[in-house]
């Protein structure tokens, strides 16, 4: 026991992080469930609506902080290390101090229940509505305090990462041979850096504003509300590729091993990466086209929007192109990779309906955006990681996931996902506006959203079957040798699961593929490429 | 025209889709290995030409669609600081929304339009931050306190047109609804002297009737105007007209007498979270004031 809770050894920290990301992810997902039982029909009953409100609040601040972000960071600490041929992050106790805060971030935040009083502004908890005339309960204090620590963590944890990447790399891997999923999280770290202090700024203004008789965002006092949306916003913006970014990296692993070819176009996915990261910073008015803002002000922030398409586009023109002319194997790693690509391209274009603003006018804040942020965050990162999970288990836990039970999990919940959010875009489209907890029987209301509630039932019953399976396999799985995926990549190079010590000696380094490089000296990447 | 650029985008978004699913499906068909482990594949690691022309391509598509966005923005959107005077206040409150006409009526919850003219519309907040769309007849504005936003409102058919608040605002953002009453111009001008000449607002106020002595001795009427062309305390929705109006509380019920006396017995009961107190009245009191608001 204590070594886990004293551990700084990044693989531990590695785990702790997911471990967390998975209590939190069961307690956002009950939240997810109950607001579906209370939209099944028109008119129900089921929770009064300051219950509504504060279970959306708990359940977009939990995904986005308390799951999503860790568990992208545990896999990062757990695998940037072993794939670049290093023994421990460059920072390790900076990385065990930044998961402390994050988890007892998680505990502070879930505490306000305690309380009676939980959050109930919306994860974006705007001004002045989140101003204490309006909300006088502790909850938004609670949310403010809680994402100050998260907010703290994380820069934490990314300034650990970078500097892992940047001085730790094995001699010979240079950065245009790091793999993908390394320079996805340092770009990804680089942007947490850079966006988290703006959330962490705007925090204390509303802390000072609640608390101490501040006038940042009130209005009746000569503060401005529409301040908070821009700060809020330009560290919203970025986080979304923050929490994305790295699900395009696991892909960028995955495909290319169960195609049984090198990525296509390596400096083009390392070059989109970045170009995102520059240009998440200029999109943040997005978020805000239903305010007057002035049409040339918006149309500045519609064209970097649109722009920004374009390297996420190549991204999966890529991956397509990877899988063109290779030997696919379709483990179940594989089929939620493939599932990512088309899902997450629903998400993308969706996205390029919001930079028209003209149909933003009309589609903002509706479920619309619902069913867009889910096929992103849900059918991308969520499937990504999924995909990851089912990759790396071998790697993390020495044992095999039963791929009969994978693809019954696969199944599911590539039908309850699809289910649920895509009649979303129906409803969204028919009017129905976002954040209510009830809505009038209007035409078709009702049906979609009885399906949309059917489909979550099934998608958290694949989500059972999936954690029966890690759960079986931990205790009874198939013993994994080293390298289970025949891959390239040095982590799997290491014991599974690796040592203390990851690498005894570490395989020479002359191309993206060491271990190709290994079993092929007929036709080594250094040459061929 | 929001139609139509929406449709442009889905035909784009459709074709690109199928583009993508056309190569992941045919690469799964095609290229799914057939269990000779040993032998790897050709080992392609890119071609430039192809990732240049999958790079141009969509840089121009979004250049075309940004050139369709710019034009549609400048024909939808009303300028934001026009020095015409609007044509109607529209003000957004937790939890409904009011009407201002230039000849002083206050409309709450039903805002009458005259079909063939386009109005120049305010949106503004008492509170929150609030959004005001009618999906069928002008883009969402959002109603920002502090600040005047302006949209084009216009009906072509007559006809009663949904709306809804579109940014959450707090405990009931779900019953912020409204309808607007689009109508021929001379309806809307018949409407509009009816509703100002009901009562003056300048007259004195001699309560006749017992009925509306009860009314304001027992408080309502500190949150609640009962006259049309009276300035609104801002605490509660005006009730004048209220009999006209088909649902109650921002479309949580009809207005039915039952759902009305709900209002008088248990106001938390009737539209949890709202702001309105609990006045304790006899059962005779509530008969009484129930059918006063009836008349109103």
């Amino acid at each position: 026991m204590t070594d886990w809770l004293c551990a700084i050894d990044h693989k531990r920290v590695g785990i702790l992080y997911m471990l967390s990301a998975l209590v939190f992810f069961l307690a956002g997902g009950m939240e997810a469930m109950v607001m579906r039982a209370q939209l099944a029909a028109p008119n129900l009953k089921l929770i009064a609506p300051q219950t509504y409100n504060q279970v959306f609040t708990m359940h977009g601040t939990t995904m986005i902080f308390l799951v999503a972000m860790p568990v992208l960071t545990g896999l990062a600490v757990y695998l940037v290390p072993l794939m670049i041929g290093a023994n421990e992050t460059a920072l390790p106790r900076l990385g065990a101090l930044s998961f402390w805060l994050q988890f007892f971030g998680g505990i502070l935040l879930y505490f306000s229940f305690a309380t009676g009083d939980a959050p109930n502004a919306g994860w974006f908890s705007y001004a002045p509505l989140s101003e204490k005339p309006f909300s006088p309960g502790a909850g938004l204090d609670y949310w403010a305090l809680a994402l100050l620590m998260i907010a703290g963590s994380s820069v934490g944890s990314a300034i650990n990462l970078a500097v892992t990447v940047a001085t730790e790399r094995a001699p010979g891997m240079t950065m245009r041979l790091v793999p993908l999923f390394v320079w996805t999280t340092l770009v990804t770290s680089v942007m947490i850096v850079f966006a988290l202090p703006a959330l962490a700024a705007s925090l204390v203004m509303l802390l000072s504003d609640r608390l101490q008789y501040g006038q940042f965002f009130d209005p009746v006092q000569g503060g401005a509300p529409l301040l908070w949306q821009h700060y809020f916003w330009i560290f919203g913006h970025p986080e979304v590729y923050i929490v994305v970014l790295p699900a395009f990296g696991m892909i960028s692993e995955i495909i290319p091993v169960f195609s049984r070819k090198p990525i296509f176009g390596y400096p083009f996915m390392a070059t989109s990466t970045v170009a995102i990261a520059f240009l998440s910073y200029g999109v943040w008015v997005h978020h805000m086209f239903a305010v007057a803002l002035g049409r040339n002000f918006l149309a500045v922030f519609a064209a970097a929007s649109m722009l920004i398409s374009v390297p996420t586009g190549m991204k999966i023109f890529s991956w397509v192109a990877t899988m063109w002319g290779g030997a696919i194997r379709f483990t179940t790693a594989m089929l939620f990779a493939v599932a990512f690509l088309l899902e997450f391209t629903v998400g993308g274009l969706s996205g390029v309906a919001f930079a028209t603003v003209p149909v933003d006018w009309q589609l903002t804040d509706t479920y619309f955006v619902v069913a867009h942020i889910h096929y992103v965050l849900f059918g991308g990162t969520v499937f990504a990681v999924l995909a990851g999970i089912h990759y790396w288990f071998p790697k993390f836990s020495g044992r095999m996931m039963d791929e009969k039970l994978g693809r019954w999990s696969f199944w599911l919940i590539v039908l309850g996902f699809n289910a649920a959010f895509f009649v979303q875009h129906f409803l969204g489209l028919l009017g129905m506006t976002r954040r209510v907890y009830t809505y009038p029987s209007l035409p078709w209301f009702g049906a979609l959203n009885v399906i949309s509630t059917v489909g979550a039932a099934i998608l958290v019953f694949g989500i059972f079957i999936f954690l029966c399976n890690v759960g079986m396999s931990l205790l009874f799985g198939a013993k994994a040798d080293d390298d289970p995926w025949n891959a390239w990549t040095l982590e799997w190079a290491a014991a599974s699961p690796p040592l203390l010590q990851n690498f005894a000696e570490v395989p020479e380094v002359r191309s993206r593929r060491p271990l190709w490089d290994l079993k092929h000296p007929e036709a080594p990447d250094w040459i061929a490429s | 025209m929001i139609a139509a650029v929406f449709s442009l985008v889905l035909i784009i978004a459709a074709v690109i889709f199928l583009v993508v699913a056309a190569g992941v499906c045919y690469s799964c068909l095609r290229y799914r290995s057939r269990g000779n482990a040993m032998a790897e594949p050709r080992q392609v690691f890119g071609s430039r030409r192809v990732e240049i022309l999958w790079t141009v391509i969509p840089l121009l598509i979004v250049t075309g669609l940004f050139v369709v966005t710019v034009r549609a923005m400048v024909a939808i959107d009303a300028s934001q600081d026009s020095s015409r005077a609007p044509d109607l206040v529209i003000t957004g409150h937790q939890w409904w929304w009011d009407a201002l006409y230039p000849n002083g009526v206050l409309a709450t919850g039903d805002i009458h339009i005259p079909t063939s003219r386009r109005l120049l519309a305010r949106i503004q907040s008492a509170d929150v931050i609030h959004d005001f769309w009618v999906p069928e007849l002008a883009r969402k504005m959002d109603a920002v306190p502090g600040r005047a936003s302006y949209i084009w409102l216009e009906a072509d058919t007559p006809g009663t047109y949904g709306g809804a608040c579109s940014e959450f605002c707090g405990t009931q953002h779900a019953w912020m609804r409204f309808r607007v009453i689009a109508e021929p111009e001379a309806d809307f001008e018949n409407w509009l002297t009816n509703e100002a000449g009901e009562r003056s607002a300048d007259a004195p106020r001699l309560l006749y009737f017992s009925d509306e002595r009860l009314f304001f001795s027992k408080g309502c009427g500190s949150c609640h105007s009962t006259i049309a062309r009276e300035q609104s305390s801002g605490k509660g929705p005006s009730l004048a007209g209220l009999s006209r109006r088909e649902f109650l509380g921002g479309g949580i019920s009809r207005n039915t007498p039952e759902n009305l006396m709900l209002w008088l017995t248990d106001p938390q009961a009737a539209k949890p979270g709202n702001r309105m107190p609990n006045t304790p009245l006899t059962a005779d009191e509530r008969r009484v004031l129930l059918a006063y608001l009836e008349r109103l």
